[in-house]
């Protein structure tokens, strides 16, 4: 079965791709598919119908309940044997529909050929997930190929209401599939039908879903407005996708699912049954009022997929078997009349009935084929149409749900179908003509290719109607798929004088009084169209109120002001968890107000540095003030056992200091004052909510005991597994080592962001502008150049000292890395950019991206010893003078770590260190 | 952990957010800086007391390494984040003479289409109204 689908898409996608080779052998290659699965079904069709399922299962991820699982079972060959079957017809006859010049033939065709594997798969799936895919595949092919005419507008618009309405019914039914698998534990077909869950709110709402997902490709009121829409492909494409096979997916998951939940969901009959019954008479009375007859036959169809989902929708044992009949009964006579429609139009260029001429001679076998077609729609003694008819009323007069009422419903409806039914045979047949023929179109004799398969279809609709007893196997083995409980089926013609055939009479007798009394029923009739939401207008209106809301939505939400829009992030991020600290647990720290008078005296400090840098106006005083936090900041850091992080953060806090010299030196001294009071107002209240917030965050982590199991671990191992005594950099380089690469590669990332907005704009290769002043020396004192050069060595001293000792002491390759960029400052402060150009021929960038790779490469050379990423060796070393060296692969790791670091700092300097080419004061005065 | 610090957190926080939501670059700049050292001391705090400095075989009481690792790093990525910032700044000065963060025109525009839409349905409405 999986080779059948493969085919399908193979010959398919040839077709597709070398339409304009082929020609129209296209049909040949992209026919292969439907054929090949026909004769496969024939093989397999004795097994299949003793109630034997095939079955064929391809693990994929079966933890997600994913498997590509494959089951052929009664119903699912019933199914395949309409999409194979009409399949080949429909080839056969698309052959000698469309010119052989047909431009873009070849997609056309491949896109049917894609299609039909499409529904192989989704009868054959026994996974609801694989279902879904195979789903969402017709839907997707379905409208490239009613938009297959993308020059015109119409199509295109009718190709997307197709998307959007099916598309969106798929979504939902995927929402619903996802919670009924879950409620049943599987994600099976077979095994969830087996084995239902039992009734429940998610179960209600998971159902209610699928039905809106399988109403929605099933056309079903209110969302059937698609598929008269959907006329607009080719009639081959309507005969097969809008008539025989697609439309049916949404029927044939209520038919399997019916039977496991129309009992035990109460709401289920009620729901399902009515809406069948509303779309069989909407659609019949729509039908009634058109002069095309393809659309006459699209609200046919709309109709009689009512009475199936009806039928279906009971899943008593009689309905099951009914409704595999009816199932049968219209594929055949519907793809027969499409045909004939087509037909009709390539003869006579018109398929309005009001133009259509009486037939010539050559064309009685069309409107033979039509006869029969209609008779069996009407539902008309043998005729297939009529068998199925009979079952149904039956089986709706033992609805376990109001059967009075669904059995009047439906005889109005079946009134109604044979009314359009004798309205298509009357007017494909020239009755209705009111205009004379056009005489410029000369009226062409239909070739075999588009009588033939027609001809074939009614034949079986003829044979089947009064030898029905033919279909016993396979209606049997399809009714017993669905119920277990049903035995074999038997069918008959005829039944004896009783109720059903009197409301078969009835219906026919109704439908021609409906016909012959069209004229004075034309008001009536005229309500079909008028309900209160009819489904264009409906879809056009859903359309407008979407667009409507997302643009309001986006004018309020979005009014364009970043800081509202941080505004609202902000305030969210501290309104949600902080309404929760509310309920939680409080706690007042260990009770102390502060731990030490040197702690106290640092806070103070940061808060009056903090406050400062938040209301001054200058903008060089404000960056100052932030440095002093930062400052601060290092000295909390001793006080609380952390030097590394002191280090650090005094190194960072120089580095920042300089960068924030280097740019705002360009930028005004003060801060425009725009602002209007009360959005200032507003800022200190968002300000103050988040503020509370994060405080009440801090008080209730320090009441939760801090995590000690990971840090006691670390503790522990940091010696014997990570070879160093300082913990903070084992975890750094060795423990979270991937963390670490992952950080020094946003470093390298936002280094290189930085140089590239400061230097757009400039020339390359760094020529000056030879127009620019040129840089403005600063004085050469000999004493700062020379101190600056002890200075500088004794700081490199120190940073690779850092570097080195940092696994076992405070340092490491961050700390290590920070002291050599201060040490670039301070070459930069004395010197300018060139003395820190000269410190080594190599770009900023090499030192930046060799810390990386050598990073990287620690990081993975182990994978080649057979170790896993970043894992640690140690080598050690007996070196004469410094006795015993212990070499390890961290310090591979943290030398990386380091050059990184380094090229940052030197990165930032060749970003800002330069004298820019000053904004000439034209341009700037220009744009003030 | 004591108040002082919990208090100085919350303030650093809240002067933080005050200047994010300027417009000015420099004062996003400076804020999202105050920000970053109010983090840095929470993560500090939930290390709980403090401690001697965690080498292995040192004291018995020794701080909780694992915030200091964080730490460490975000001290460092902060400044990459700065000077990125910075650079976005002087990018802005250079092009248009100022820092500031200017409103989204695209937004705007679609605020404004949506007014004009809103204007022309009721129009249209009130015509149909007229005709029939």
């Amino acid at each position: 079965m999986t080779a059948l689908l493969t085919l399908h898409a193979v010959t398919g996608a040839i077709a597709i791709l070398f339409g304009r080779r082929l020609g129209r052998r296209a049909v040949y290659v992209a026919g292969l598919g439907p054929l090949v699965t026909f004769a496969w079904l024939i093989a397999e069709f004795g097994t299949i119908l003793d109630r034997e399922p095939i079955t064929e299962s391809v693990r994929w991820v079966p933890r997600l309940g994913l498997d590509f699982d494959l089951r052929a079972d009664g119903f699912g060959a019933l199914m395949l044997l309409l999409v194979a079957g009409i399949g080949v017809l429909v080839f056969v006859y698309s052959n000698a529909y469309f010119p052989p010049n047909k431009e873009g033939l070849g997609r056309l065709i491949g896109l049917v050929g894609l299609f039909a594997g499409s529904m192989v798969g989704l009868v054959l799936a026994d996974n609801l997930l694989i279902l879904y895919g195979f789903w969402e595949l017709t839907t997707i092919t379905s409208f490239l190929l009613i938009g297959n005419d993308h020059t015109d507008a119409r199509a295109r618009a009718a190709a997307l209401q197709a998307l959007l309405v099916t598309g969106a019914g798929g979504l939902a039914m995927l929402a619903g599939l996802l919670i009924v698998g879950h409620e049943a534990e599987t994600f099976s077909l077979s095994g969830l039908i087996a084995d239902p869950p039992a009734p429940s709110t998610a179960l209600t709402v998971g159902l209610a879903l699928v039905l809106v997902g399988a109403f929605s490709k099933s056309a079903q009121w209110p969302f059937h407005g698609w598929l008269p829409g959907a006329m607009v492909a080719p009639t081959p494409v309507s005969a097969y996708l809008h008539s025989a096979t697609m439309v049916k997916a949404g029927v044939y998951l209520i038919a399997r699912l019916a039977p496991a939940f129309a009992g035990p969901v109460g709401w289920w009959r009620p729901a399902v049954v009515t809406i069948g019954l509303t779309t069989m008479v909407v659609g019949g009375l729509r039908a009634l009022r058109q002069t095309d007859l393809k659309l006459l036959l699209a609200f046919g169809t709309v109709s009689q997929l009512g009475m199936m989902v009806a039928v279906f929708g009971l899943g008593t044992a009689d309905a099951v078997a009914a409704g595999s009949v009816l199932l049968l009964g219209h594929a055949a006579f519907k793809a027969a009349a499409f045909m004939v429609v087509g037909a009709l139009d390539h003869a006579h260029g018109t398929r309005d009935l009001r133009r259509l001429p009486r037939p010539e001679r050559g064309q009685r076998p069309v409107a033979l084929i039509g006869a029969i077609a209609a008779a069996s729609m009407a539902g008309v003694p043998f005729a297939l149409g009529f068998v199925a008819k009979e079952y149904d009323l039956e089986a709706l007069q033992h609805s376990p749900w109001a059967p009075g009422l669904v059995t009047a419903a439906a005889v109005v409806g079946s009134a109604l179908t044979a009314a359009y039914s004798l309205r298509f045979f009357w007017g494909s047949i020239g009755r209705m003509a009111t205009e004379s023929p056009d005489p410029a179109v000369a009226a062409r004799r239909s070739p075999p290719g588009l009588v033939v398969p027609g001809l074939v279809l009614t034949a079986a609709t003829f044979v089947a109607g009064v030898v029905p007893d033919v279909l016993d196997r396979l209606v049997s083995a399809s009714a017993a798929s669905l119920r277990p409980t049903v035995g074999s089926v038997h069918l008959d013609v005829f039944h004896g004088f009783n109720l059903t055939l009197v409301l078969s009479l009835v219906a026919l007798g109704g439908g021609a009084l409906i016909f012959a009394l069209r004229r004075p029923l034309e008001p009536v009739l005229a309500l079909g169209g008028e309900l209160p939401v009819t489904a264009a207008t409906g879809y056009a209106a859903a359309l407008r109120a979407l667009n409507r809301t997302a643009d309001r939505v986006t004018g309020v939400v979005q009014n364009g002001s970043l800081p509202i829009y941080l505004g609202v992030i902000v305030l969210t991020a501290a309104i949600v968890p902080g309404t929760l600290l509310l309920s939680g647990a409080w706690n007042d720290g260990d009770g102390a107000i502060v731990d030490s008078w040197s702690q106290a005296a640092i806070a103070a400090l940061i808060l009056g540095a903090a406050a400062a840098a938040t209301a001054l106006h200058r903008r060089f005083t404000a960056a100052l003030f932030l440095g002093v936090v930062g400052y601060a900041m290092a000295g909390l850091f001793v006080v609380r056992g952390a030097p590394d992080l002191a280090v650090t953060q005094v190194g960072i806090e120089t580095l920042t200091t300089v960068l924030f010299v280097l740019v705002l030196r360009r930028l005004p001294d003060r801060f425009e004052q725009r602002t209007a009071a009360p959005m200032r107002v507003l800022r200190i209240g968002v300000a103050v909510v988040v503020g509370l917030t994060v405080f009440g965050l801090a008080l209730a982590t320090g009441a939760e005991d801090p995590a000690t199991t990971v840090s006691d671990t670390f503790i522990e191992r940091a010696y014997p597994d990570g070879h160093g005594r300082n913990v903070v950099n084992v975890i750094l380089v060795d423990f979270r080592g991937f963390d670490t690469l992952g950080e020094i590669t946003v470093l390298a990332a936002a280094a290189i962001g930085a140089v590239a907005l400061a230097r757009a704009g400039r020339r390359p290769g760094g020529v000056r502008d030879s127009a620019a002043p040129p840089p403005v020396p600063l004085d050469r004192i000999t004493v700062l150049e020379v101190s600056t050069k002890v200075v500088f060595i004794a700081l490199s001293t120190a940073a690779i000292y850092l570097l080195l000792a940092g696994h076992n002491q405070p340092g490491g390759g961050f700390a290590g890395g920070i002291v050599a960029g201060a040490a670039v400052a301070l070459r930069y402060i004395s010197g300018g950019i060139e003395s820190v150009r000269r410190l080594s021929r190599s770009k900023p960038w090499t030192p930046l991206g060799v810390g990386l790779i050598t990073a990287a490469g620690a990081a993975i050379v182990p994978l080649l010893f057979g170790g896993s990423v970043l894992e640690s060796g140690v080598h050690t070393l007996d070196v004469p003078v410094l006795g015993e060296v212990k070499l390890t692969s961290a310090l591979a790791f943290d030398t990386g770590v380091f050059l990184v670091v380094i090229g940052l700092a030197m990165m930032v300097f060749e970003s800002f260190g330069d004298d820019p080419p000053a904004r000439s004061r034209d341009t700037a005065g220009g744009t003030r | 952990m004591s108040l002082a610090i919990v208090g100085l957190i919350g303030v650093l926080f809240a002067a933080g957010t005050y200047l994010l939501l300027q417009r000015t670059i420099t004062r996003i700049i400076i804020g999202l800086g105050l920000i970053g050292n109010g983090t840095n001391l929470l993560l500090m705090a939930t290390g709980g007391r403090p401690g001697a400095t965690p080498v292995a075989g040192g004291g018995s009481e020794v701080t909780d390494p694992v915030p200091q690792a964080l730490v460490l790093t975000a001290i460092v990525i902060g400044f990459a984040i700065t000077s990125f910032l910075l650079a976005l700044a002087w990018r802005n000065w250079t092009l248009d003479g100022n820092d500031e963060v200017e409103d989204d025109i695209s937004d705007r525009r679609i605020a404004r289409a949506e007014r004009d839409t809103e204007a022309d349905g009721a129009g249209a409405s009130d015509e149909r109204g007229d005709g029939a």
